[in-house]
């Protein structure tokens, strides 16, 4: 009740379609001319100093991309992408390879610092915060830091950006990229593997539990330049980690384009939980602007035993087209999706995931919530498949609804194949409205309609909330009240 | 005090008048009764004493302790201690019943500039009040109203007002639909809840509800 209260509080404090996150940087950059060719795809890997192996994968997956049709069958509408109107790289020029924190720009520290998101060390330490959470901070087209960094060392945890681990660790990086999503996977996933800039490397050793949480936070920042991040993380026999990401963007008028690859492997027995919080810009309140997040992510339960969780709670972007999946291939394995996807506006989501069942005795689990309001239109679309070798898998699903006012719409698109008769898959779906007869019930008892909708809101999340990190869920239950600002009366 | 006077109202459209010029009195202490057939605008009158939107009052005025509803928001009007037993109560699946009861006790005291009841004390109101109408700790738990029986939802209904304290308070045929036992329950809560400060207007089909003791019902 009490992030209920401060929520209403946070919401009487903004007008209508503010968008917190909306300020940009001024600062000196280096970018790629505008555009996108195989000269573009060489000056990103010479930029990055990479070696000639990776810039070989990168050049296959351009002319692969070439030949390749952007996918029709979600349910968004947008203007056909000019994909020669981008920039494909755009670093802040003072930062060529930052030793420490204090060879950042102080302008990109300043940017972080507003966006809550600590980066000294010591001010993490001294902070109120009772968990320690290590950040990887990407700006535009690079990592600018990395913290606790030697920290994790000790406990033999890698975590640093995916250029350091091409240079640093190029075996783990070889063995690992493009295993969980090949190059040929799909049109965003392919662009995004010939012009990947930057994003996060975890690598967890055998039996390691990693000592605390870690952290990407994205931000766009230049005009009309893409994000294509990459993030690996591949978790040993044993092992634990749980990570979070949190992405925002400046207020622009142009659509902008985020098109990342997210890839886990988890090895026998390890478990990774992944959270995200997603709050790029979601366009004005008349649907102008807006990131179009186009994202692949996927987990791949390789070994015997193994969990692999995704969290996630969307409110921003204008439109979002990612289905965080989980290969079960070891026996025994479990997938987890809980999803709370909000849509205001003029956005519009299809969003949802893919369990594969591929080894005995595998199990999944999917909860997804979604709320539309104004004008947004907000699908589920999710596959359960088992292999006609996945003895006993199991899947239960629940797909929820919840609209508010009477313009906006609720879609679910659920796509069941079992190819052995021993697998068992439950499905339920329920749609609801937050009906004039709730509120008026509620504001009969007293609450004004913005706490009465926060309070269904809030309940209607609940089971998705409690999956996330605690310091995470307060923050993601105040900005779905945020996104939901104006939605009523 | 609730005084109605001349109250005209129309549903939202304004072709259909459902009221013609009503007036009522209801002094502090007092219970007054409205009973009428199905259709005759009982209903109306107390959505409309709670500030439900679908209506629209053409003429008149409704004061309660001299300060006017009309003028007041749905949830300005509970605070100002009117309290609508429902004779449908709503389902809010996801919120537990006790955060509901807690939020809307709070809200109320915020508006009228009071402090925020602590933990324990609320707590201990509650459970007090739960013992009284039969209703069990686990039901506190579930979801507002969601799953219970009729008789449950209507026990949970004066619960509410038990909580709320209201200076009136309109039940809109909170005997109808319940069993013997339920209906002494509820009657007897109802019956605790009188005072000289707080006056009632209870709309019904019966004489029964404000009698501790419920007629026997006929056998057939």
């Amino acid at each position: 009740m009490v992030a209920v209260k401060e929520t209403v509080e946070q919401v009487k404090q903004l007008d209508v379609d503010q968008y917190k996150y909306g300020f940009t940087t001024d600062l000196e950059v280096d970018k790629a001319p505008k555009g996108l060719n195989e000269e573009i795809v060489r000056f990103i890997s010479a930029k990055k100093g990479e070696p000639q192996w990776m810039l070989d994968w990168r050049l296959d997956a351009y002319r692969r991309w070439k030949t390749m049709d952007e996918p029709q069958w979600a349910r968004v509408h947008y203007p056909k992408i000019d994909f020669n109107d981008s920039y494909y790289y755009a670093a802040p020029k003072k930062n060529a390879a930052p030793k420490t924190l204090d060879d950042v720009d102080p302008a990109i520290l300043d940017t972080y610092k507003k966006l809550g998101i600590p980066l000294r060390e010591q001010e993490i330490l001294a902070g109120v915060q009772t968990s320690k959470v290590a950040v990887d901070a990407v700006f535009d087209s690079v990592s600018v830091v990395t913290t606790f960094k030697e920290e994790l060392k000790k406990a033999g945890v890698i975590f640093c950006s995916i250029s350091e681990a091409i240079k640093d660790h190029p075996e783990l990086v070889k063995k690992y990229l493009g295993s969980v999503v090949p190059v040929t996977d799909n049109y965003y996933a392919t662009l995004n593997c010939a012009v990947f800039t930057d994003g996060s490397f975890v690598y967890i050793p055998e039996g390691v539990r990693c000592p605390m949480e870690l952290s990407t936070y994205f931000r766009i920042n230049e005009k009309n330049t893409g994000q294509f991040e990459r993030t690996l993380i591949i978790a040993e026999k044993g092992s634990y980690v749980s990570y979070l990401e949190g992405c925002t963007a400046p207020q622009r008028d142009e659509n902008q384009l985020h098109a990342a690859v997210v890839e886990l492997v988890a090895l026998d027995d390890a478990e990774i939980k992944y959270s995200t919080v997603q709050n790029w810009y979601p366009g004005d309140a008349d649907g102008k602007g807006g990131i179009y997040n186009f994202v692949t992510k996927r987990g791949d339960c390789r070994g015997a035993n193994s969990k692999i969780s995704w969290t996630q709670v969307e409110t921003g972007s204008a439109i979002t087209w990612k289905y965080p999946s989980c290969i079960l291939r070891g026996d025994n394995s479990r997938g987890e999706f809980y999803s709370i996807a909000v849509s205001n506006g003029y956005q519009q989501v299809d969003s949802g995931t893919k369990m594969i069942h591929l080894g005995k005795n595998t199990t999944s689990r999917i909860i997804s919530k979604g709320i539309s309001a104004g004008k947004s239109q907000n699908t589920y679309r999710g596959q359960v498949s088992a292999h006609r070798k996945a003895t006993n898998a199991r899947n239960f699903t629940n797909c929820d609804s919840l609209l508010i006012g009477e313009t906006c719409g609720a879609h679910t698109v659920p796509y069941l194949e079992s190819k052995n008769a021993s697998a068992v898959f439950e499905h339920e779906a329920t749609t609801s409205k937050i009906s004039e007869d709730q509120l008026f019930y509620c504001r009969q008892r007293g609450l004004s309609a913005e706490e009465a909708t926060a309070l269904i809101v809030n309940g209607f999340v609940k089971d998705v909330l409690q999956q996330l990190p605690m310091e995470f869920a307060v923050e993601a239950q105040k900005l779905i009240s945020i996104s939901l600002e104006g939605s009523v009366g | 005090m609730l005084e109605i006077r001349n109250l005209h109202v129309a549903i939202e459209d304004g072709t259909k008048k459902i009221l013609n010029g009503l007036n009522l009195t209801i002094r502090d202490g007092e219970v007054a009764a409205i009973m009428g057939p199905n259709g005759s605008g009982k209903s109306t009158l107390s959505y409309v004493i709670a500030g439900k939107e679908d209506y629209e009052v053409l003429e008149g005025e409704i004061l309660l302790d001299g300060k006017n509803l009309l003028e007041m928001e749905p949830d300005e009007r509970a605070a100002a201690g009117v309290f609508l037993a429902f004779q449908y109560p709503l389902e809010i699946p996801g919120v537990a019943t006790m955060t509901f009861l807690k939020a809307a006790l709070n809200a109320q005291r915020k508006g009228r500039g009071e402090d925020e009841l602590t933990t324990p004390d609320f707590m201990r109101r509650v459970k007090a009040g739960a013992e009284k109408l039969g209703i069990p700790q686990d039901m506190l738990k579930r979801g507002l109203n969601v799953g219970f029986s009729g008789g449950e939802k209507k026990r949970m209904e004066i619960l509410q007002m038990a909580l709320l304290e209201p200076s009136i308070g309109i039940l809109d045929e909170t005997d109808s639909g319940l069993d013997i036992d339920a209906l002494k329950i509820v009657s007897e809560g109802v019956n605790a809840l009188r005072s000289a400060k707080r006056s009632f207007l209870v709309i019904t089909h019966y004489q029964r509800l404000l009698s501790s003791k419920p007629m026997a019902m006929p056998t057939i």
